[in-house]
């Protein structure tokens, strides 16, 4: 178990050092000069030389992915060019509305999944099944902004229960803010949730054709006990793996719902950024939710060999 | 009075019918084999008597386990009576068992299921069904999981599953198909056993005609879901009354006919082995640590010549396969050399490796598992013509898959068809017309009739010999099971944790075993002929 473990954390770390040479690398290439960006055009040559100088840009580039790498780690990202604050300050105060609103997504469309993939299951190609997929169909179908859009019409609009849109702030009270979340949660969730009860689905059905559910069977377990007892655990395995690339997406995947709902998100800070070529932002950003994956894959590797002792290795 | 009986039992699955007036009766204590080949409806017998038939089947007739009217109880009724009353262990044992489950909560769970024991009281009662089943607290700790345990030892604890509760009635459908003649020979002994201890019902389903034979008090043999021929096994499989018994009796003896035999010696050896060993790297048990290499296959030696026909016999885990691979070039050995037609075929490359992998072909044990099901036959038995030197035109080639199939007993039609549109036993007649296809020297077989039943079997195993005359194809088989080798290799080599511990002309090897590890499969093996005769002296 420890071997496994140890070797997970190497292949993340290895990961994470790869993909910040990459990111570092791409947005070295990406034209564009932040110095005489922020100095505006009519700036001379020699003041935006002095800005290089000072803003580090003139050094090696060995030097400088070093200084910004040792940076990440002690979460000093740097000063955004826009908006002349420290990075992490931004990143704080808009990972303070998406991941609570990822968290809450995430644990709304477990919630529904699991179930109505069970029920699907268990029903197989009787009404119930075919309805529940249906619906599930049409959820992966329809844009999740449209469902943004018609929740707003009954919810904000017509019943009046939530605010249409904005943040007021954590301090402003939890309520309030989970209040403005809830809407957007919905929203991210549904979609999500209807293809995670499709994956359920299909890993139940295929874990319920396997021969240990006929022994189950025998013993004179009753079909539901089954289900609960030695299907649903078997078929966790796809079920973690799109649960991971799930909260992947709704960590960063979050701009358009974000934007109808008037968040201060984190993908929406992105999308500002990267118009305003504020390249240290983008960076800063873009590595956080690389580590972010990471995690979660080495979470859900970590959960593999929970659900499965085969995985284990040797005690 | 019986303890399970059925009657006049019918049974549809869609519009297909399955089973017509089966009757069948199984009394406490006894033990009533259910022989047929696949498809006869042994198998949905047994799960009209679970109640565990798929969604569209429909019984009729009457089924009464106990005084209960078993298709007419309520779904409970049946839960209760399932590993309760009636006990099930079925055919393969590495995927009978829940993976995620230790062994202990798995056999546990029925226990406490039914029992409303405690946890702890249900646990107790699991380490002393495992010890029954040889299953020793010391080495197998209810918290192994399946995949820490063997074959054989995993069929233990599905027993144990099925025996916890001691049931009245055991329903055992190919119970030891899936493992080597040494594990059957235990396995068998301790369904034996549990039957005289408890006075419980046996009802075994099997297509062997010799492990039925050993164990059965009555026989009942099923042909297309109708009952043949049922009675007390002695008498019945003696008198042969019914042809269909008589048609049984014989295949499973067959012995196909082959006038010229090879002995080593004679001419310069096909195929010869040197010291063949294998290592595979040990388990990493910690980050800096490894358990210590395994020795696969240790110091091998052997050669075949022209024309001749050798088993390579020994149980599962012996190294057989690993040899094979070696042989075939699939694996290379850590030390030794393997030599064909006098040339080394060791550490070559894949290009210089043609000539001898055209001279060299291989049929796999599953006709099922070994096709694309989405190519037709031409292009699948076509597969080893890329060891050609020269690719044959598309012409060339169909008329060359036509020789091929019409040596193994197929027809020009036959070309065109997808492998599903053919039986088990027809799918290994395409194996073995893919392996002549290159018209190799020396065929490799791995177990290649054992997942077959005993009609087809007895007619490939014909093929095999007529192939062998005809073509000269020299043939190594390996198999577990002795009558194959009795019926078909001139020579005989025993495997036993990776070396060869006896060799010499199969007849008296098998007649005369010397070494431990040759006496313990011949004596495992089931043989209908001793079978008969001891079941003859005890049924009068």
């Amino acid at each position: 178990m420890t071997t496994y473990l140890l070797k997970r954390l190497a292949i993340a770390f290895a990961t994470l050092v790869l993909a910040s040479i990459v990111v570092f690398a791409v947005l070295e290439i990406l034209p564009g000069d932040p110095a005489r960006l922020m100095l505006g055009m009519n700036a001379s040559t020699d003041q935006v030389e002095l800005l290089r100088n000072q803003m580090g840009l003139n050094a090696p580039l060995v030097l400088r992915y070093l200084h910004w790498a040792g940076g990440l780690l002690s979460l000093d990202f740097g000063r955004s060019y826009t908006y002349s604050v420290p990075v992490i300050d931004l990143v704080r105060e808009r990972l303070a509305v998406s991941l609570p609103l990822a968290l809450i997504a995430l644990a709304l469309s477990t919630v529904i999944a699991i179930p109505v993939g069970l029920f699907s299951a268990s029903r197989r190609g009787r009404a119930g099944d075919t309805i529940s997929m249906g619906a599930a169909q049409l959820g992966v179908a329809v844009p999740n902004f449209w469902f943004a859009l018609m929740l707003i019409y009954v919810f904000a609009v017509w019943l009046r229960l939530v605010p249409a849109g904005g943040f007021p702030g954590w301090g402003a009270g939890a309520w309030p803010a989970l209040k403005s979340l809830l809407l957007p949660a919905v929203a991210l969730a549904l979609p999500q949730a209807a293809i995670l009860a499709r994956v359920t689905r299909s890993a139940l059905i295929e874990v319920l054709n396997e021969d240990y559910i006929r022994t189950a069977r025998a013993k004179g377990l009753p079909y539901r006990a089954v289900l609960w007892r030695h299907a649903l655990r078997n078929a966790m395995i796809p079920v973690l793996t799109i649960l991971g690339l799930q909260f992947a997406f709704l960590l960063a995947g979050t701009i358009i719902i974000e934007n109808v709902f008037y968040l201060p998100g984190l993908g929406r800070l992105v999308f500002q950024a990267i118009t305003q070529r504020d390249l240290i932002v983008v960076e800063s950003v873009v590595m956080l939710l690389v580590a972010a994956v990471i995690a979660v894959n080495l979470l859900v590797d970590l959960s593999y060999a929970a659900v499965d002792p085969r995985l284990r290795g040797r005690r | 009075m019986s303890l399970l009986e059925i009657e006049n039992l019918s049974l549809d699955i869609g519009d297909m019918p399955i089973l017509k007036d089966v009757e069948l009766s199984v009394a406490p204590g006894e033990i009533m084999g259910l022989v047929g080949e696949s498809g006869s409806g042994k198998s949905m017998t047994a799960l009209t008597v679970m109640r565990l038939l798929p969604h569209a089947a429909r019984a009729t007739g009457r089924v009464a386990f106990d005084g209960i009217d078993i298709l007419s109880a309520s779904e409970d009724q049946m839960c209760a009576l399932r590993g309760d009353d009636i006990g099930m262990v079925f055919q393969e044992p590495m995927t009978a068992l829940n993976p995620v489950k230790t062994i202990g909560e798995q056999v546990a769970e029925g226990i406490r299921w039914h029992t409303k024991a405690t946890r702890a009281q249900a646990e107790e009662r699991a380490r002393k069904m495992l010890d029954r089943v040889g299953l020793p607290s010391a080495k197998f700790p209810l918290s192994r999981y399946p995949h820490e345990l063997s074959g054989g030892q995993r069929q233990r604890v599905v027993i144990a599953i099925a025996c916890a509760l001691k049931p009245k009635l055991l329903i055992a459908d190919e119970p030891t198909t899936a493992l080597d003649v040494v594990l059957q020979a235990q396995i068998l002994d301790l369904l034996r056993d549990l039957v005289t201890e408890n006075r419980m019902g046996l009802l075994l389903i099997s297509h062997d005609l010799a492990v039925v034979t050993e164990m059965a008090d009555r026989i009942t043999i099923l042909r297309h879901g109708e009952v043949m021929e049922a009675g007390d096994t002695a008498r019945t499989l003696s008198a042969q009354l019914h042809p269909y018994t008589r048609q049984l009796a014989q295949a499973s003896m067959h012995v196909p006919a082959r006038p010229k035999t090879h002995l080593a010696g004679a001419a310069k050896p096909l195929l010869e082995v040197e010291g063949a060993t294998r290592d595979y790297s040990g388990r990493r048990t910690s980050l800096f640590k490894r358990a210590p290499d395994i020795r696969a296959v240790d110091d091998v030696s052997l050669s075949i010549a022209p024309g001749q026909s050798v088993a390579l016999v020994g149980r599962s885990g012996c190294g057989k396969s690993t040899l094979a691979r070696m042989i075939l070039a699939l694996d290379r050995p850590t030390s030794g050399t393997i030599r064909f037609r006098g040339e080394t075929v060791t550490g070559k490359s894949e290009a210089h490796l043609k000539p001898a992998r055209r001279d060299m072909q291989v049929v796999f044990q599953d006709p099922y598992g070994s096709f694309d099901p989405r190519q037709k036959v031409e292009k699948l038995v076509a597969e080893p013509l890329h060891v050609l030197d020269k690719n044959p035109t598309r012409a060339e080639r169909r008329e060359r898959v036509a020789q091929a199939l019409h040596e193994v007993g197929l027809g020009p039609r036959d070309l065109d068809k997808y492998p599903h549109e053919f039986s088990g036993g027809q799918r290994q007649r395409l194996s073995i017309a893919r392996a002549i296809i290159t018209r190799p020297k020396l065929v490799v077989a791995d177990e290649p009739v054992s997942a077959l039943d005993v009609s087809i079997r007895a007619q490939i195993l014909d093929l095999f010999a007529e192939l062998n005359q005809k073509l000269g194809i020299a043939y190594l088989f390996i198999t577990h099971d002795l009558t194959v080798a009795r019926a078909i290799t001139d020579e005989v080599l025993v495997m036993h944790e990776g070396k060869i511990v006896e060799r010499g002309k199969t007849s008296e090897v098998l007649d005369h075993p010397q070494s431990e590890a040759a006496q313990a499969l011949v004596t495992a093996a089931p043989d209908l002929h001793r079978a008969m005769a001891r079941r003859m002296q005890e049924q009068g």
